[in-house]
């Protein structure tokens, strides 16, 4: 069974308040780069697939050459290979784009099983997967906290809504996001870091793809800084803790806010 | 042309969120000029009814045995039909798990423009702009479209609760033309993980712990919840809270756990790392409750108790209940 893993370099979630308007107007992030944390559960289940089935793990990335480093990190992971779609050429596109660019390169590799993050930690989208499914004509299922069982061509998972917890069965090929819940991501070991430094890993053109710039439904604009929350802390103080409770229950019917 | 939006049913039956984007789309609607569309699913249209008094020009009951239990294909596949039969234009689902899924799913197959968890709409020279909140809610950004449908998914709490007023709009009922044999997903078990707490993402008053807590977690955390028991607020937590075991994680607030926008937030034994302020920075009023006065919370909190938690907390909670009268 062939597994494909979708993961998206994204800036170093500590230094994301740094991130300037100009900075996503130009594309040109100024702050260090990662792998999408999201994109770690579905690495390491990759990984642990590995253990209770007979699987090839391949990571994907769509992204600047320098988004290889995410793609080795997967490796150093332990991940058995990884690709590149290098849309450093492609403008005007939107998430849908993306989703395009990923489907075609899961076609190629010809996965059984795409895994993929929540979202990402930049876009906040929670969609590019669903657009990767449509694209393939393939189910998809989010959101989900547990693989339980791949036999007889179908997948059947766990996964957590509002409320409830629902145990659903697809058949293969499927596209299933993971959630935090499903298991505690490794850290590289020293090994899997030496060995995913020396790959070589292999980088496509978008545009190889059948991808075009300028085929986004959507654009961002007016892109800025959310105002800054201007408050000037008020220390409640008293002699004793019951005194200053009281204050700050004053204080707050006083703002209508129980 | 219209403005559908999917009312989205669970055990519970009609999901809240569902009538805070109806309220909007009355609003987009009038401001394009055209009528809203409340798009019930199910396997029966019972939960009409529910939806009339917030004011839909006309409330749409997709009905058939194959809709009986939400399935993302399913429903996805009974939206084209509405979006088809009433011409829709723009439509709009809360952004919940399933509000999230369906609508990216539509979009997709629409090969329409989807703006996700959207913070804020709006109809500027006759189009829709959405505003998104991205980067972990660090940067905003207006969303435009260039597809003749546009699908936008909106963020819980962004809108207010519309009041229900008299029973308006005709029900109208559409086949979905859909055999099970079109829907891929079988349903083995749901099994409700509902136990009557208010969830975050609804929460008009939260109460968090961190890791202050960590002398004695579970009175810590019980100090925490008796608070938010008499405030009738939901309980969050902190990452460090929830790595530590001390609260599961469905607790967590912040960019790895929920964004919540509150009008009143209550951090505990939380220092305020910028991951945790990444989710509730949107809060109306926050209060801070922190042993060390250094504590970065207090730059973003409204108002602040230096003190050990294992006290404020208590005393908080005995005034609130003689204030309240409870
Ligand atoms: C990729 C990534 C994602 C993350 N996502 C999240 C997220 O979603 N949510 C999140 O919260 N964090 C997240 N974090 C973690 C975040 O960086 C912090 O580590 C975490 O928020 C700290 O939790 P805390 O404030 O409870 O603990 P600490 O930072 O340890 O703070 C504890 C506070 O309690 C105070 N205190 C101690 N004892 C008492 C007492 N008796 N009474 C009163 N006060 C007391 C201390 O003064 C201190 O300020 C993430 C980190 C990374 C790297
Ligand atoms: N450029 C990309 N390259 C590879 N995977 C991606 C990319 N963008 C999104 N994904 C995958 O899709 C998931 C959801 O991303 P998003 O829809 O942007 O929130 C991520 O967690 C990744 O697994």
């Amino acid at each position: 069974m062939k597994v494909v893993v979708l993961v998206k370099q994204t800036p170093d979630t500590a230094e994301l308040p740094k991130v300037s308007a100009e900075d996503v107007r130009s594309g040109k992030i100024k702050a260090t780069m990662v792998i999408n944390p999201w994109d770690e559960f579905a690495v390491e289940e990759a990984i642990l697939l590995g253990d209770r089935y007979d699987v090839e793990s391949v990571a994907i990335s769509m992204g600047s050459p320098d988004a290889v480093d995410a793609l080795k990190h997967a490796l150093a992971m332990g991940v058995g290979g990884a690709a590149l779609i290098d849309s450093s050429a492609l403008s005007g596109g939107d998430l849908w784009t993306t989703a395009a660019a990923l489907a075609a390169a899961v076609k190629a590799q010809g996965a059984d099983l795409v895994l993929t993050g929540k979202q990402s930690v930049d876009d906040n989208s929670g969609a590019v997967y669903a657009g990767v499914a449509a694209q393939l004509g393939w189910p998809m299922v989010s959101a989900v906290t547990k693989i339980v069982d791949i036999s007889n061509g179908q997948i059947t998972v766990e996964r957590m809504v509002e409320g409830a917890q629902e145990t659903i069965s697809v058949p293969l090929p499927a596209v299933i996001s993971v959630g935090k819940e499903i298991n505690e991501p490794r850290y590289p070991s020293f090994m899997g870091i030496r060995k995913a430094s020396k790959a070589v890993i292999p980088s496509t053109p978008a545009a190889e793809l059948g991808i075009a710039s300028g085929s986004g439904k959507t654009q961002w604009t007016n892109i800025r800084k959310p105002e800054e929350r201007k408050t000037k802390c008020v220390i409640i103080e008293g002699a004793t803790v019951e005194e200053k409770a009281a204050k700050l229950v004053d204080a707050l019917l006083a703002e209508k806010v129980i | 042309m219209s403005v559908l939006v999917w009312i989205e049913q669970n055990q519970n039956g009609v999901v809240p969120n569902s009538f805070e984007v109806l309220g909007k789309a009355r609003e987009i609607a009038a401001a394009l000029g055209t009528q809203t569309v409340a798009a019930v699913l199910g396997d029966n249209a019972s939960a009409a009814e529910s939806v009339r008094p917030y004011g839909p020009d006309v409330v749409l009951a997709i009905t058939g045995p194959v809709l009986a239990n939400y399935r993302l294909s399913a429903y996805t596949a009974a939206l084209r039909k509405a979006v088809e039969a009433v011409g829709a234009t723009v439509v709009l689902t809360a952004a919940t798990v399933r509000g999230r899924e369906v609508a990216a799913m539509l979009a997709s197959q629409l090969d329409a423009g989807y703006a996700p968890d959207a913070i804020d709409l709006r109809v500027e020279n006759g189009r829709l702009v959405a505003v998104r909140s991205v980067y972990s809610n660090n940067i905003l950004a207006d969303v435009t479209f260039n597809s003749p449908v546009q699908v936008v998914s909106v963020r819980p709490r962004s809108f207010p609760m519309p009041e229900p007023g008299a029973p308006g709009g005709e029900v109208r009922t559409l086949d979905p033309g859909l055999s099970e044999n079109d829907v891929k997903e079988k349903v083995l078990e749901v099994k409700s993980t509902d136990t009557g707490e208010i969830s975050l993402t609804d929460a008009s008053i939260i109460v968090s712990g961190g890791r202050g807590v960590a002398q004695d977690p579970a009175k810590g955390f019980a100090l925490v919840a008796e608070l938010a028991s008499v405030l009738g607020a939901a309980v969050g937590a902190s990452r460090a809270a929830v790595d530590a075991g001390y609260i599961p994680y469905k607790h967590q607030v912040g960019q790895t756990g929920k964004t919540v926008k509150p009008d009143l937030y209550i951090a505990a034994g939380i220092s305020g790392a910028i991951q945790h302020l990444a989710g509730m920075g949107g809060s109306k009023v926050i209060v801070a409750i922190n042993k060390d006065p250094e504590a970065p919370i207090f730059e973003k909190a409204n108002y602040g108790i230096v003190g050990d938690l294992f006290q404020v907390l208590p005393a908080l909670t005995a005034e609130f209940k003689k204030r309240l009268g409870k």
